[in-house]
């Protein structure tokens, strides 16, 4: 820091250490620099955002930076460095510029694979965001067993995501799974769910729109109850009929929570990896592949090609944060602070 | 609302007939079908016999034993993995709340010089896929000889779970009234000490929903635990589940006891914390 003297030991320039000590510290107040100024004003602040800066900027950061590089070069299980006992086999990756983004972007797949994510993601969003606020609207009433209602439709929240592949995947069994099982029993034949690409895009959204619709509506709930009761009661007041009071009322109100949960729920689906992962695996073929799940098997299959997964990832995140600012954008033009 | 009663042309907002009342009921009635169906349906499963849940009638209780959990935590390494989650589950979860709270305190009340900086990077940190990070982060690992340890594992949950509870947290601290944090700054209080004994009691709902979080983060994580934690011993659930999927593939009665055994414990948390679920989620949500 600015203050900090190098002492030096020895009696005589001791004192007069101690003295040139002693003349700053009496001008001190008047002369104080500008980060001595600025770290008294705001050094608990600083302190207390501190870990998770360091942790991120460490495990984040860092691993980012490490990412973008490594998706400029060639890097593959078979031309990275690694310790073998002993021996040590340096690195013998090169730089390749943008190569592994252009395979990519002028690759059938990709545009195949981000067509399916975007579907995946706005049908996923779409149908947690409506389901949610039906069911919140619901339960925002007047109504006997109310919160029986909501714990049971908060219950799915409590399933890890792994354990909810696992259950929907046995549900799902073409032989033994209990979905065919009924379907037998009201006399139709049973569905192959996952194997089929069209039935698996259809089974995989089903679960995801399970494990993710409790989030939804218990936001939404919250909103809901926290739009003041007089703007409800203005409005009958005003012989205002249900659908108005919704549109004119429930709408607005809702509109910061909505913006909020919107947005972070389009993160979340556009990466979510365990479902697809775990259920079909990213079959039949690839079929259900979406770009977060294409990204994982690169760097983690067959011979693991590094440079490769990481410059998908470096897509992804390019692509949410275009996104994430046009969203932001479009929430400032109605007016939103945020 | 008494007075609503004697219009006639709209209909008040907690008034229906008959009919309205059973169409609400029957959706939410199925709609609640819809949701604990599946959860009904692995319980019913792993108390089934060995080989039971080759069976799809829809038997209840035939013959219900404990013979599937006996199997899973005496000829399994699951009594193991559960030990391991439940450490970094625990570990995250104290951890994650305090440095959340810490950051959303300082984010919520002090406008200092980075604070927009700080405000981004929670969001973006959020949008970070793991196959970006996943190989950068496993080398770091390595070479800081943190892999199958366990304080690495719970280090790299810290980045996916803190970022979310501390905008959570900013949102609910923002709710709290300033003047509570003046009236302990002058009964003489540092700042840290107005956060720790007067501002952090009050935010009980929301650093119920941010445990919460942070233990689901932890305790359900697959992609990260499955690449850093590869011996056998260090597993934790969500990585053995994977392993057992392949193990033991036909034989779903295990492992349906095995997915119960792990549910248990989520659900354990869930109850406790889900009273205030609502209030502490949407105040994080309104404000952010």
């Amino acid at each position: 820091m600015v203050t900090s003297t190098g002492r030096v030991t020895g009696t005589a320039r001791d004192r007069a250490a101690g003295a040139a000590d002693g003349a700053r510290g009496r001008g001190r107040p008047k002369q104080a620099g500008p980060v001595r100024r600025a770290m008294s004003r705001y050094w608990y602040a600083w302190a207390m955002v501190a870990p998770v800066i360091l942790v991120t900027a460490a495990l984040v950061g860092w691993p980012l930076a490490r990412g973008v590089y490594l998706s400029l070069t060639d890097a593959t299980e078979a031309t990275m460095g690694r310790t073998i006992g002993v021996n040590v086999i340096p690195a013998t990756y090169e730089f390749v510029g943008l190569e592994n983004y252009v395979g990519i972007l002028g690759s059938g797949l990709f545009w195949e694979k981000l067509t399916w994510t975007v579907v995946w993601t706005v049908a996923c969003v779409a149908l947690h965001y409506g389901l949610g606020l039906g069911l919140a609207l619901m339960l925002n009433r007047r109504l006997r067993f109310r919160s029986a209602y909501r714990l049971m439709l908060i219950l799915p929240w409590a399933i890890p995501g792994f354990v909810a592949a696992f259950i929907w995947r046995y549900l799902y069994n073409s032989d033994y799974g209990v979905i065919n099982a009924m379907l037998r029993t009201i006399g139709l034949d049973g569905v192959g769910w996952l194997d089929d690409p069209t039935t698996a895009k259809i089974a995989v959204i089903a679960v995801n729109v399970w494990v993710g619709v409790p989030f939804m509506m218990v936001a939404l709930l919250g909103g809901l109850q926290s739009i003041p009761r007089e703007l409800y009661e203005a409005a009958e007041v005003d012989g205002a009929s249900p659908w108005q009071r919704f549109r004119f009322v429930t709408v607005p109100g809702l509109r910061t929570v909505s913006s909020t949960v919107v947005l972070l729920g389009t993160i979340w689906t556009f990466n979510m990896f365990p479902i697809i992962f775990l259920i079909t695996g990213g079959g039949p073929g690839s079929s259900t592949e979406i770009l977060v799940t294409y990204a994982y098997r690169e760097a983690f299959t067959g011979i693991r090609n590094y440079a490769g997964s990481a410059a998908w990832g470096v897509i992804i995140l390019a692509l949410l944060v275009v996104m994430a600012l046009v969203y932001r954008r479009a929430l400032r033009k109605q007016g939103e602070v945020w | 609302m008494s007075a609503v009663t004697t219009r006639r042309k709209a209909r008040g907002r907690d008034e229906r007939g008959l009919g309205g009342s059973i169409l609400l009921h029957g959706t939410l009635i199925v709609a609640s079908l819809v949701s604990i169906f599946p959860i009904v349906w692995l319980v019913l499963t792993s108390l089934k016999p060995r080989d039971g849940w080759l069976s799809t009638e829809l038997t209840f209780f035939d013959g219900a034993s404990l013979d599937n959990y006996t199997r899973v935590l005496t000829e399994t390494r699951f009594p193991s993995w559960l030990l391991n989650s439940v450490i970094v589950a625990g570990l995250t979860t104290v951890i994650g709340v305090f440095l959340a709270s810490t950051t959303g305190y300082a984010i919520s009340r002090f406008r200092f010089p980075g604070y927009r900086g700080v405000m981004w990077m929670l969001l973006v940190t959020q949008m970070f896929p793991v196959a970006i990070l996943i190989v950068p982060l496993y080398n770091l690992m390595a070479g800081l000889g943190l892999l199958n340890q366990i304080p690495g594992l719970v280090i790299a949950y810290m980045t996916v779970a803190v970022p979310f509870c501390a905008w959570m947290m900013k949102g609910y601290f923002d709710s709290i009234p300033r003047e509570i944090d003046q009236a302990g700054m002058i009964d003489g209080l540092s700042p840290f000490g107005t956060f720790w004994r007067v501002v952090l009691p009050l935010a009980r709902p929301s650093i119920a929903v941010t445990a919460f979080y942070s233990f689901m983060t932890a305790w359900g994580e697959v992609a990260y635990a499955s690449v850093f934690m590869t011996g056998d011993d260090k597993r934790t659930l969500a990585a053995g589940l994977q392993q057992f999927v392949g193990q033991y593939w036909a034989d779903w009665g295990l492992l349906t006891a095995a997915a119960v055994l792990i549910a248990v414990p989520a659900a354990i948390v869930f109850l406790f914390v889900q009273r205030h679920l609502v209030a502490g989620l949407t105040a994080g949500a309104t404000k952010l």
